[in-house]
C-alpha cells in the first residue's frame, strides 16, 4: 500500500442540534481514486464539509499528510492542498474563466505555482484557454464542472475532493469528464470522489466507501463492492 | 380493507418546475404507507397538496368519501387528517401538555379544554413524553420535539396521521424507539402516511410503498417488491448504461 496522505476516524458532524454524521471512517493513498457512496441522505456532502473544514466536527479526527488537520479552518486545509470542488459548482458566474482560475490560486502557496499550473490547466482543458474571458454564467453545465475542476486544480491539490460529479448533467459530459478524472490520476493526482451514480463510480474508483445513516457500511476495492449484494441494502433498506 | 385517503391525478407546478405530476395514491385504513423518492421527488409537496397547504392546480384529493380538494389546513384537520412536520413546530414558550392540548383542540374533535387535556395527556403518554408533561416544548432535545411534534399530531385524534421525517436527526437508539412508537400508532387504528429518508426504517414499517420520481409515481408495492423493482434501482443507485460497465456486475 502506498502512502496514507488522507486518514478519516469516526468523523461526527452535524447542523444546529441535528447530528448527521454518527461515526464516518476511510482513508485515502495517496495516488488512488477513491469513492464515498450512499444514498441521499447518507451524510456524503457533510462528510467532505467535515473533512475540508467547512463545519466543523464534533467528534473524530481528520488526519492530513501526517498531521492532525481536524480543528484547521477550510481556507488552512486548502493552503495545505486538500481542496475541493463543490457540488453544484458554485463557480463565480460573472467573473471570466482566468479569473475563476486566479481564485482558485488565492493561497500563497498556489500563487507561488500559479504560471505553471495555469498553463497545465489549459493544456489539459484547451476549451477552457480558447474560452479565457467568457464569463462562466455562460458556461453549459459540462463546462462549468471542468471549470470547477480547474479551479481546484489552481489550488495544486495534494487530494482533490469533488463532490457530486455528473449531478444534472447529460451523459456524453459525464463520459468526458469520467476520462478527465482518469487523466488527473494517471498524472499523479489523489482523488476523493463523491458521486451519486453508483455504476460511474465504482468503475472509476479504486477503493470504496458506502455509507448509511450517517456511519460506515461497508468498504472494499470498487470491483468487490461492485459485486457486494449488500451495496443495495445501503440504498434501498432492502 | 376500506380507503380513506384517495388522491387522484394532483399536479402542482411552481414557476417552471412540475413538483407534482398527475399522481395518484390510496392509503387504507389502518395501514402504514411509505412515501420515498429522491430529494426533490416532490414528497413533502405531495403532503402540502393533502393537508391544504395549497390547492393542487388539477386534481382532486378525497378523505373518507369525501372531496377535501382545496380546502384549508384548519378545515383538513377537522376532517381527521393531522400532520407531523419535517421541522418540528413547538409553541416552545408552551408546556408539552399545551402543546397537546392546542392540538386537542383544533383537531378532528372540537373537544372542550377538560377533555382536551385528557387527550392531549394521553398521546404525551403514548409517545413516551408522560414524564415531561410539564417541561418547556422550547427545552427538549430533538427527540423529543420530534415526539412532541407527533403527540400534538394525534391529540386531533385523527384518522390519518402525515408523518414527515420524523426520523430525520434522531441518534440510532432514539430511531428504534420511534420506529416503535410509529408501529403503536398504527396498531392504535390510525392509518399513517410517511415520508422517510431512512430506507431500513421504511422499508420495515411500511404495507406499501409508492415511489415518487420527478413529481410523478414510479413505483408501488410491498417493500420487496419496491426493492426489487429495476426503475426503483435505477433511480437510487444510478443507471448502469451511464458508463460503459461490462466489466461490472449489477
Amino acid at each position: 500500500m502506498s502512502e496514507l496522505l488522507l486518514q478519516v476516524e469516526d468523523l461526527e458532524a452535524g447542523y444546529g442540534d441535528v447530528q448527521v454524521l454518527w461515526g464516518i471512517s476511510l482513508k485515502v493513498a495517496r495516488g488512488t481514486m477513491t469513492t464515498l457512496l450512499g444514498a441521499n441522505g447518507a451524510g456524503k456532502t457533510t462528510s467532505l464539509r467535515a473533512i475540508i473544514g467547512a463545519l466543523r466536527p464534533r467528534g473524530g479526527k481528520v488526519t492530513f499528510a501526517g498531521e492532525d488537520v481536524t480543528r484547521l479552518s477550510a481556507h488552512t486545509k486548502t493552503a495545505r492542498g486538500l481542496v475541493l470542488v463543490p457540488e453544484g459548482r458554485q463557480l463565480f458566474s460573472n467573473m471570466s474563466v482566468e479569473e475563476n482560475l486566479e481564485m482558485g490560486a488565492y493561497s500563497h502557496r498556489a500563487r507561488q505555482h500559479f504560471k505553471t499550473q495555469l498553463e497545465q490547466v489549459y493544456t489539459m482543458f484547451p476549451r477552457l484557454k480558447e474560452r479565457r474571458e467568457q464569463k462562466a454564467g455562460t458556461f453549459s453545465g459540462g463546462e462549468q464542472q471542468m471549470l470547477a475542476i480547474a479551479r481546484g486544480l489552481m489550488a495544486v491539490p495534494e487530494i482533490l475532493i469533488i463532490d457530486e460529479l455528473s449531478l444534472g448533467l447529460a451523459p456524453v459530459v459525464v463520459q468526458q469528464l469520467a476520462e478527465t478524472l482518469k487523466a488527473l490520476k494517471a498524472g499523479g493526482v489523489t482523488i476523493l470522489l463523491v458521486e451519486q451514480n453508483l455504476h460511474l463510480a465504482l468503475a472509476l474508483s479504486d477503493y470504496a466507501y458506502v455509507i448509511a445513516e450517517g456511519r460506515s457500511f461497508l468498504e472494499g476495492p470498487s470491483t468487490e463492492v461492485a459485486a457486494k449484494p449488500e451495496i443495495r441494502q445501503a440504498y434501498l433498506g432492502l | 380493507m376500506s380507503t380513506l385517503l384517495e388522491v387522484s391525478r394532483v399536479s402542482k407546478r411552481f414557476g417552471g418546475l412540475q413538483a407534482v405530476d398527475r399522481l395518484s395514491l390510496t392509503v387504507n385504513e389502518g395501514e402504514i404507507l411509505g412515501l420515498i423518492g429522491p430529494n426533490g421527488a416532490g414528497k413533502s409537496t405531495v403532503f402540502n397538496l393533502i393537508n391544504g397547504v395549497y390547492p393542487p392546480d388539477s386534481g382532486k384529493v378525497f378523505f373518507a368519501g369525501e372531496d377535501i380538494t382545496g380546502q384549508p389546513p384548519y378545515r383538513v384537520a377537522r376532517h381527521g387528517i393531522a400532520r407531523a412536520h419535517q421541522i418540528v413546530q413547538p409553541l416552545g414558550g408552551l408546556s408539552v401538555l399545551d402543546n397537546c392540548t392546542v392540538g386537542a383542540c383544533f383537531g378532528r374533535q372540537n373537544l372542550a379544554l377538560g377533555q382536551a387535556r385528557e387527550a392531549a395527556r394521553q398521546m404525551a403518554n403514548m409517545v413516551g413524553l408522560g414524564d415531561r408533561m410539564d417541561m418547556l416544548a422550547s427545552s427538549l432535545t430533538t427527540a423529543g420535539k420530534k415526539r412532541l411534534e407527533m403527540a400534538r399530531a394525534l391529540s386531533a385524534r385523527p384518522k390519518l396521521l402525515l408523518l414527515d421525517e420524523v426520523l430525520a436527526g434522531l441518534n440510532p437508539a432514539e430511531t428504534e424507539g420511534m420506529i416503535e412508537t410509529v408501529r403503536k400508532i398504527r396498531d392504535s387504528g390510525i392509518a399513517i402516511l410517511m415520508i422517510e429518508h431512512i430506507m431500513r426504517a421504511v422499508m420495515s414499517l411500511s404495507d406499501r410503498i409508492v415511489v415518487l420520481n420527478l413529481g410523478a409515481r414510479l413505483a408501488e408495492g410491498t417493500p420487496q417488491q419496491v426493492a426489487d423493482n429495476p426503475e426503483v434501482i435505477t433511480a437510487y443507485l444510478g443507471d448502469s448504461k451511464l458508463i460503459n460497465a461490462a466489466e461490472l456486475p449489477t
